[in-house]
């Protein structure tokens, strides 16, 4: 916790986009020393299951989950295996038919309504009515933040993902992956300490994906953030994460969770080192045995 | 061979046609083309110029001037000479008549095929076609009914008609205000608003659905015919019954267009509300309203039509001695057609202004919408 600050102080003279986000950082940190005991997310044999025409579907069985907080969780599996619901059942937006659910020591509902989290969606979902900058404010506003603070955060966050200038523009005048970055920057802008985010990167060319990864990457680093993070994109999920959850389908469940203690500080480069190959190749296996599990 | 050469040939065929066959009679005696220089004139003009088009001769500029000119001001001098025959017109008037037309029909074919880059002209072209489909019909009525001595109580010239409303702006004022800005104007602010208020508490309280939907569809099914007496006798004979009418008749596309609009919006749009944490009325006013927008706007179109059609019948059944449907209803018992056709071209007028404006709001709030959107 110590180091992380000292990095904080640090990349805060040398960065001032990020001077805000490291105060707060700093502040979340000495919280977290206090609420450290307390895992933000708890899950204990939570089930789901969807009633349909053709009976029920067990989207989620038998899963076992406790994130602390400040980690960077990924969650890796094939199609269909439960990431989406999971994460959707962590933001009360499905209920869970059994087990129980736990965020940052309350249940999911209450969790909602004290606005813990930021979700970004599988997809844009930007409201076409609204100018970029208004979407990107419409949580502030429901939040009621003043006009003053709305605007600068907009204008922030808008930095963040590298969207200045297009403030004016309306969703459809945009490509998919700015309309991405941009529902991204709406789930930052009132700065939540819970990140959910279900593919945010899925729609993105390469080379703006390892931008973005660097900067969650250093974001979650500066602001002590914990955020779970669903992805199909193995290198991905090596790279940003402090632990990965490999799930496999029908009924979705966790098969494999690795570890993934690469150092906070590190740039897209280490992908080609040992430790991240050994990390990525667990993790194929495990998403390999999963599967065949299933046949 | 294009359209285009396939209109001018006929034309030129008609014109031909028309040199060799009688205009009308006078006395008994044959007039024919040879007799009315004018008309002579016209018809060789019109053969030089469509033959000009076919031959690529004419083109550019100056065929798009002679194409607007010569057929219109052809037209103008052809409803002066309406009276040369004491009896029916005959074949070869109506020869120069068409020939005209088709030429006029050149010219849309030509500006048409064009393709301005600039906005303004593309508006400006946007404006003139049905501009020239309005003229084009006038003429061939003022035409058609003079030429074949139709009987005014059928059906008057439009000549007849425009000097009718001239004459009389002073009545038509007051029947217009009378109609249009009282029953009309206020029964449908008032039937479209309380439709909407009525369909945001269906949304709010949902059993209501199941009570006021039907009842809302029974009122509407009613006859006008039934209920506007029934108004007049509850509310009085002056404008407040019939805006009731107007009321009772835009209820209904309004409720069931804002109730639909209203279920509009994706899950995930309302999902993303829920995890702002945001209340009913913050995601009705930030998601649901605006994405309703085009169903409200929607019956806010129908409603201006169907509240002119309500205001008018509903003086039919009982009105003090002003309005547009009172005057209709008594004038037509007096035989003054053309009174009548001047207050339907009052209505006429009315009704597309009225829809105009709520087609230009509508684009103004809805610009988003894809069917709207550009650039
Ligand atoms: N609303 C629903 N009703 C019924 N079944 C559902 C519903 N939502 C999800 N499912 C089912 O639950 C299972 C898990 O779906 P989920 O969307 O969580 O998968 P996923 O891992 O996110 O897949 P992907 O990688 O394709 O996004 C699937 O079998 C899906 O058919
Ligand atoms: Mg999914």
């Amino acid at each position: 916790m110590l180091q992380v600050s000292q990095a904080d102080a640090k990349s805060g003279v040398q960065n001032s986009d990020f001077s805000q986000l490291d105060k707060m950082g700093m502040e979340q940190n000495s919280m977290a020393t206090d609420k450290a005991v307390s895992p933000v997310v708890e899950i204990k044999n939570l089930s789901l299951s969807f009633e349909t025409n053709d009976g029920p579907v067990h989207a989620l069985s038998e899963i076992d989950l406790s994130i602390g907080r400040g980690e960077f969780v990924s969650f890796i599996g094939p199609s269909g295996c439960g990431k989406t619901t999971l994460l959707r059942a962590v933001a009360d937006l499905e209920q869970p038919t059994g087990g129980s659910l736990l965020v940052n020591g309350v249940s999911a509902e209450e969790a909602r309504l004290n606005r813990d989290y930021g979700y970004v969606f599988q997809a844009a979902a930007l409201y076409p009515w609204r100018t970029i900058a208004g979407n990107i404010g419409l949580p502030l506003e429901i939040m009621g933040y003043p006009k003053a603070e709305r605007q600068q955060r907009i204008a922030k966050n808008m930095e963040l993902v590298n969207l200045a200038g297009f403030d004016k523009k309306f969703p459809w005048q945009l490509s998919g992956g700015m309309q991405q970055r941009a529902s991204i920057a709406r789930a930052l802008s009132f700065d939540p300490e819970l990140l959910l985010m279900d593919e945010p990167f899925g729609a993105l060319d390469e080379i703006v994906r390892d931008h973005l990864n660097e900067q969650l990457l250093r974001l979650w680093d500066k602001t002590n953030k914990t955020v779970l993070f669903v992805t199909h994109s193995i290198p991905e999920a090596v790279f940003l994460s402090s632990k990965i959850v490999v799930m496999s389908p029908r009924p979705g469940r966790i098969y494999d969770v690795i570890d993934c203690n690469l150092p906070r500080d590190r740039s897209l480069d280490i992908r080609e080192s040992p430790e991240f190959l050994a990390i990525a190749h667990r993790v194929r296996e495990g998403l390999r045995e999963g599967h065949s599990y299933d046949d | 061979m294009t359209f285009r050469n396939v209109l001018a040939l006929i034309a030129a065929a008609l014109c031909l046609l028309a040199l060799a066959s009688p205009l009308g009679s006078v006395a008994g005696v044959s007039l024919s083309l040879w007799d009315d220089v004018g008309l002579l004139v016209f018809a060789l003009a019109l053969i030089a110029a469509v033959l000009g088009i076919v031959s690529r001769k004419l083109t550019g500029g100056a065929a798009d001037i002679v194409m607007l000119v010569l057929p219109h001001s052809g037209a103008w001098y052809l409803i002066a000479r309406l009276g040369i025959a004491d009896q029916d017109l005959q074949a070869g008037y109506w020869c120069l008549v068409i020939a005209s037309w088709l030429a006029a029909w050149i010219f849309v074919d030509q500006l048409s095929a064009k393709k301005p880059k600039s906005p303004s002209l593309q508006r400006f072209y946007g404006v003139v076609v049905p501009v020239l489909f309005g003229v084009w019909l006038l003429i061939l009525w003022e035409t058609l009914v003079r030429g074949f001595q139709v009987p005014t109580v059928l059906l008057p010239p439009p000549s007849m008609i425009g000097a009718r409303f001239a004459a009389s702006t002073a009545i038509l004022w007051a029947d217009f205000q009378q109609t249009f800005l009282k029953a009309v104007l206020i029964g449908y602010a008032l039937g479209c608003g309380s439709a909407f208020l009525t369909a945001i508490l269906i949304d709010r309280v949902p059993f209501l659905q199941r009570g006021l939907l039907p009842i809302g569809n029974l009122v509407s099914a009613l006859p006008i015919i039934g209920v506007a007496p029934i108004m007049v006798m509850w509310f009085g004979f002056d404008w407040q019954s019939k805006a009731a009418v107007v009321i009772i008749m835009t209820f209904f596309p309004m409720l069931v267009n804002t109730v639909a609009g209203l279920s509009i919006s994706s899950q995930m749009e309302k999902d993303m509300m829920k995890t702002y944490a945001a209340g009913y009325w913050q995601s009705l006013i930030k998601l649901r309203l605006p994405s309703a927008l085009p169903f409200i706007f929607n019956a806010l179109k129908i409603n201006s039509t169907l509240a002119m059609i309500g205001a008018i019948v509903a003086e039919f059944f009982g009105t003090p001695i002003v309005g547009m449907g009172f005057r209709i209803s008594t004038e037509v018992g007096r035989m003054n057609v053309d009174m009548v056709w001047a207050e339907i071209a009052v209505a006429a007028l009315a009704g597309t202004a009225f829809y105009g404006v709520m087609n230009v709001i509508e684009r103004a709030c809805t610009f988003w919408h894809p069917s709207f959107r550009n650039g």
